[in-house]
C-alpha cells in the first residue's frame, strides 16, 4: 500500500483518495498551470492510523456520549478538544510514518512546506469545506510536517466541522481526510479569485493583500477588492482596504506585522495584474468547466496557483449556511489581542461608569412617568450590554480556547484540559465575594453566642460591626438568593445569608485550589520551555491573555449583574408603587402605565419543573447513571440539592451535592459547601466547572434533564474522572 | 430524555432482534452464567426459556429463583462500544407447567423453530422469569431504570 502519492501520479479516479484540493492541484499541474511541488497523504492512510491507533472507536465514543442535537457549542469544542488530543498524543504507526518521512525527504529535502487538509467530501459541488478545516504554512522538516498531518488530520473533528457536517447531514463516521504538502510560495502579495462573483454571475471577483494569504483567508487583513467584467475581462471597480498588516512567514509559521508605511498607499495589485489574475481564473474556469475559487500568490512576476475549487454557492448564505457564524467563533491571536484592547480600556470601563450612573440615580423622587421612562431607559441600557456581553465577550472567551490549543500542542498533555491549572487562582470577583463570605462564616463559628441568636432569628442586638461587614456585603454584592437571573422574585430578608453563614460555621472551610502555586509554577515552565525566542514571547503573551480571557468569563456577568439589578431596582421601586395604588384606588392611569412596562419585563428564563412520572402503565422509569463531561477530576458522594430556584440555595448543606441548571456566577458562594457539582449546561469552560475546579471539586457537566431526572436527596455519585452522575445506592 | 413508552418499545425491538440472552443463576454464593433461547411477552411483564433438567442453571433455579438476564446488540466489532444496546433484567424464575406450558411453546417455537425437537422433549423445562426491573444501557456508560410495578 502507498500511503503517500505524488501529484504528477494522481489521475481523476484517485479523486476519493486524495480529496478535491489535491485532485485540483494534480489536474492544474497537467494542465500546465504554474502550481507548487506537491505531495499527498491518502485518505486510506488516515483510515489505517486511526484503525491501528484504535482512535476511531474512541472518536465515535467521545461523539456519542450523548445526542449531537443536544449539544452546546462549547460541548462540542470541548469534544473536538480531547480528539484533538488524542490525535496529538497517537503517533502514527512506525511501518506507515516511515514510508511517508522517505517520500517527504525525497521530494522536498528539508525546504519549507505548507500542510493543507484536503478531505474527500471538502470542496465538492454539494459541500463546501473551504476554511472549515486546518492548513498550516512554513513547516519544516520531517517530523514537524509528519506532526501537522496529523493536526489536519484532528481537524476533521474540529468544533466547526462537527457542526457543519451535522447540518448538512453527511455521516460522521465516513468521514477521512486526506493532506496535501506543497513547497511553500513565499509570495509578494496573494489572494483569491471568484471567476464569477456570488452576487451577480455577468461579474468575477479578487481580493488580495500584501504577503502571504493566511491573513486575508482568517479575516485578519482586510485585502483590496476589484469586481470585474466577465466578458470584456475589465476593471468594473476597485474598493481600496485601508492597508495597516500583513501576515509573513516567521521562524516557523507566520505571523502579523505592520505593513511598512509606503506601502500603505499602495494596492498590492495594478491593474495589468489584476487583470492577469482574473484571467488565471478564468482559464481555471474553462479547464475544470465550472466557475473557480482561486487561491493565488505572486512571487516577483511569477502568478502561482497554490489550489482551485469549485464555488459551490452561487448565491451565499442560502439553505442557512451558518458556516461563517461557526468560524466566527474562532479569533485568531491577532484578532484577540485587539477585542482585549477593546474590552479591557473600553467596555469593562464603560459597562462599570454605566452601573454607576444607574445607582446614582434616586428612583424614589421620580414621577410615575419618568419611572415608566426609567425603567424603559435602563432595559434598553441592560439589552445593550447584553447585547456587547454575546457580541464581544463571548467571542473573546475564546483566548481560554486558544491558550488550550496551544498548550496540548506544545506539551501534549495526558489531560486536555491541563492548561486550565495555569489559568486559575487569577483574581475572580466571585472569589473575592466568597472570601467576604467565609470571614463572615469564620465569625459566626468563633462566637457561639451570634450563631445562637442567628440560628433563633434573633437579629436584635447582634455585635454592630458584624451587622455593618453583612451589610457591606449586601451592597457591594446584593442578596445571594437574589441571583441575577431570578432576580425579579428574589427576597429582600437577609434570613437566606444567616442560613448559608450559619451552615458554613458549622463546617472546617473549604479551600479554594487543590494545587500548589509551585505546581501552577512548574506547568508554566513546561510550557513556555517548549519555546525560543520570538516565539517564547508570544507564548508568554498569550498566557497572558488567555488569563484576562478567563477571568472576564467570570467577571463579565457579575458587572453585567451590576447593570441588570439597576434595572430590577427600578421595576422593585414600579411594583412597591403599583401595590400602594392598588392599597389606595387611585391615580389608576399612570399606575397602569407602570403595570404596562412591569409586565413587559417579564422575559426572565422560567426554571424546567420536576420530572413528571408517565401516566401510570405500571412501569417506573428512573435514571441510573448519567453521562456527562468530566469538568472537574474527583470522586463524590452525597445527597443531591436540586437548585429549582434561586431561593432553594439558602437551604443548601454542607456535604450536599450541588445539581443545577447552570451555576451562575451569583450563585457559586454555595460552592464551597458543595461536595460536588453537577450541571445540565455542558462544558469544561463553563462558570460553573471553573468554580469547581477553583475549589477542587468533582464536577460533571452537560447532563441533560438534571434537574428533572435526579430528586433532592437522592444519594448521587459523582464521578468527575469520566464524566458519569450514578443516582441511588448499589442495592437493586 | 426518552419517556417511558419509549424506554420500552427500545426494549421490545431489542428483545425481537436478539435469539440469545445470557442467564445469570447461582448456587452457595458461586455465580453462573449460561447462554439460552429466549422469548418474551410484548406486555414486557415475562421473559422465557427452556433448559434440560439436567443443567447446572436448572438445579442453581430450584435453589433460588433470583436471575438475572443479559441481552445485547453487539456484533462482535469495534463499533459495539458505542453503538450497542444492552439490558440487564432482574426477576425471579419458576417453572410452567401444562396447559400454559403449551401456549408458551408456541410463542417461544415461533421464534426458535429450529428448536423445536429440544424444547418439547420431556427432559426440557419451560422456565418463566417474572420480570422486576430493566437496565437499559447505551452510549456505552448511560443507564436507565425501568421498574416493573406489581
Amino acid at each position: 500500500m502507498s500511503w503517500i502519492i505524488s501529484a504528477e501520479h494522481i489521475r481523476q479516479a484517485d479523486g476519493p483518495r486524495v480529496g478535491g484540493k489535491g485532485l485540483a492541484l494534480a489536474l492544474l499541474a497537467r494542465g500546465g498551470f504554474a502550481v507548487p511541488k506537491t505531495l499527498c497523504v491518502t485518505s486510506e492512510t488516515y483510515q489505517e492510523y486511526v484503525s491501528r491507533t484504535g482512535l476511531r472507536e474512541r472518536i465515535m465514543l467521545e461523539l456519542n456520549r450523548k445526542a449531537f442535537k443536544d449539544m452546546r457549542w462549547e460541548e462540542i469544542w470541548d469534544c473536538a478538544t480531547r480528539i484533538r488530543n488524542m490525535f496529538l498524543r497517537k503517533p502514527i504507526p512506525e511501518e506507515i510514518s516511515s514510508q511517508l518521512k522517505e517520500a517527504i525527504h525525497t521530494a522536498f529535502k528539508g525546504k519549507v512546506v505548507v500542510v493543507r487538509s484536503s478531505a474527500p467530501e471538502e470542496d465538492d459541488a454539494a459541500s463546501s469545506f473551504a476554511g472549515l478545516h486546518e492548513s498550516y504554512v512554513n513547516i519544516q522538516g520531517t517530523d514537524a510536517i509528519l506532526e501537522h498531518i496529523a493536526k489536519v488530520w484532528a481537524s476533521l473533528w474540529s468544533d466547526a466541522a462537527l457542526l457543519y457536517r451535522q447540518e448538512i447531514g453527511l455521516d460522521v463516521k465516513k468521514s477521512a481526510m486526506a493532506v496535501v504538502i506543497q513547497e511553500i510560495v513565499v509570495g509578494d502579495k496573494s489572494g483569491v479569485a471568484f471567476s464569477k462573483s456570488p452576487n451577480d454571475t455577468s461579474q468575477g471577483v479578487i481580493e488580495s493583500v500584501y504577503g502571504l494569504n493566511q491573513g486575508l483567508v482568517d479575516g485578519t487583513v482586510e485585502p483590496d477588492r476589484w469586481i470585474l467584467d466577465r466578458r470584456k475581462k475589465t476593471i468594473i471597480s476597485h474598493t481600496p482596504a485601508e492597508r495597516k498588516h500583513w501576515m509573513i512567514a516567521a521562524e516557523s509559521g507566520v505571523q502579523l506585522v505592520a505593513l511598512p508605511e509606503k506601502m500603505t498607499h499602495l494596492p498590492p495589485l495594478n491593474t495589468n495584474e489584476a487583470c492577469h489574475v482574473f484571467e488565471l481564473a478564468l482559464e481555471a474556469e474553462k479547464y475544470f468547466n465550472s466557475p473557480q475559487d482561486l487561491e493565488w500568490t505572486y512571487r516577483k512576476r511569477d502568478l502561482v496557483v497554490l489550489q482551485s475549487r469549485p464555488i459551490t454557492t452561487l448565491s451565499p448564505q442560502k439553505n442557512g449556511d451558518k458556516r461563517s457564524w461557526y468560524l466566527s467563533l474562532h479569533r485568531s491571536f491577532e484578532n484577540l489581542k485587539l477585542l482585549r484592547q477593546k474590552i479591557e480600556h473600553e467596555l469593562i470601563p464603560a459597562m462599570i461608569t454605566a452601573a454607576d450612573e444607574l445607582a446614582c440615580q434616586e428612583l424614589t423622587e421620580l414621577s410615575d412617568q419618568e419611572l415608566a421612562g426609567e425603567i424603559n431607559r435602563r432595559w434598553k441600557i441592560n439589552q445593550k450590554w447584553t447585547n456587547i456581553y454575546w457580541e464581544e465577550f463571548i467571542p473573546y472567551a475564546h483566548g481560554v480556547r486558544l491558550f488550550g490549543q496551544i498548550y496540548n500542542d506544545a506539551v501534549h498533555p495526558e489531560d486536555p484540559y491541563e492548561f486550565i491549572d495555569l489559568l486559575t487562582r487569577t483574581e475572580m470577583a466571585s472569589l473575592e465575594r466568597n472570601q467576604m463570605l467565609a470571614d463572615l462564616a469564620s465569625e459566626v463559628r468563633n462566637h457561639p453566642a451570634l450563631a445562637k441568636a442567628l440560628s433563633a432569628g434573633q437579629t436584635e442586638g447582634l455585635d454592630p460591626q458584624f451587622l455593618e461587614a453583612v451589610d457591606r456585603f449586601v451592597e457591594k454584592f446584593g442578596d445571594l438568593t437574589c441571583a441575577v437571573t431570578g432576580g425579579t422574585q428574589c427576597e429582600q430578608a437577609p434570613g437566606s445569608l444567616y442560613k448559608i453563614l450559619l451552615e458554613m460555621a458549622a463546617h472546617t472551610p473549604s479551600e479554594t485550589g487543590r494545587q500548589t502555586s509551585k505546581n501552577k509554577d512548574a506547568l508554566q515552565e513546561k510550557f513556555l520551555s517548549v519555546f525560543e525566542g520570538e516565539k517564547k514571547k508570544t507564548a508568554v503573551e498569550l498566557l497572558d491573555l488567555a488569563r484576562s480571557s478567563y477571568q472576564l468569563r467570570d467577571d463579565d456577568n457579575i458587572y453585567l449583574g451590576r447593570i441588570e439589578s439597576q434595572l430590577l431596582a427600578a421595576v422593585r421601586e414600579a411594583r412597591q408603587r403599583i401595590d400602594a395604588y392598588h392599597h389606595r384606588k387611585s391615580n389608576k392611569k399612570i399606575a397602569a402605565e407602570l403595570i404596562q412596562v412591569v409586565e413587559n419585563l417579564d422575559h426572565r428564563p422560567q426554571f424546567q419543573p420536576p420530572h413528571k412520572q408517565t401516566p401510570d402503565d405500571g412501569f417506573v422509569i428512573q435514571a441510573r447513571q448519567l453521562i456527562g463531561q468530566p469538568a472537574g477530576p474527583g470522586l463524590a458522594k452525597g445527597p443531591a440539592r436540586v437548585i429549582q430556584h434561586t431561593a432553594d440555595l439558602a437551604d443548601f448543606k454542607y456535604g450536599e451535592i450541588l445539581i443545577c441548571d447552570a451555576v451562575d456566577p451569583n450563585m457559586t458562594f454555595v460552592v464551597p459547601l458543595a461536595a460536588g457539582v453537577v450541571e445540565r449546561r455542558g462544558g469544561m469552560l463553563i462558570h460553573g466547572a471553573i468554580i469547581a475546579r477553583e475549589y477542587g471539586l468533582p464536577c460533571v457537566t452537560g447532563i441533560p434533564d438534571a434537574t428533572t431526572l435526579i430528586r433532592n436527596g437522592d444519594e448521587v455519585t459523582v464521578d468527575g474522572y469520566l464524566g458519569i452522575v450514578t443516582i441511588g445506592s448499589s442495592e437493586l | 430524555m426518552e419517556t417511558s413508552v419509549e424506554i420500552q418499545n427500545r426494549l421490545r425491538n431489542l428483545f425481537e432482534s436478539q435469539k440469545l440472552a445470557v442467564v445469570a443463576t447461582q448456587t452457595g454464593g458461586q455465580p453462573y452464567a449460561s447462554l439460552v433461547a429466549f422469548v418474551t411477552t410484548d406486555d414486557l411483564r415475562h421473559i422465557f426459556f427452556v433448559t434440560a433438567r439436567t443443567t447446572r442453571k436448572f438445579s442453581n433455579l430450584i435453589s433460588d429463583s433470583r436471575v438475572a438476564i443479559l441481552v445485547n446488540s453487539s456484533v462482535n466489532l469495534e463499533s459495539d462500544f458505542h453503538e450497542a444496546v444492552c439490558i440487564t433484567i432482574t426477576g425471579i424464575a419458576d417453572e410452567i407447567m401444562d396447559p400454559e406450558r403449551q401456549d408458551i411453546l408456541k410463542l417461544y417455537l415461533a421464534k426458535h423453530p429450529y428448536l423445536e425437537e429440544f424444547a418439547k422433549s420431556p427432559s426440557c423445562a419451560v422456565i418463566r422469569v417474572a420480570a422486576r426491573s430493566y437496565y437499559l444501557v447505551q452510549n456505552f456508560q448511560n443507564v436507565m431504570e425501568l421498574h416493573i410495578d406489581r
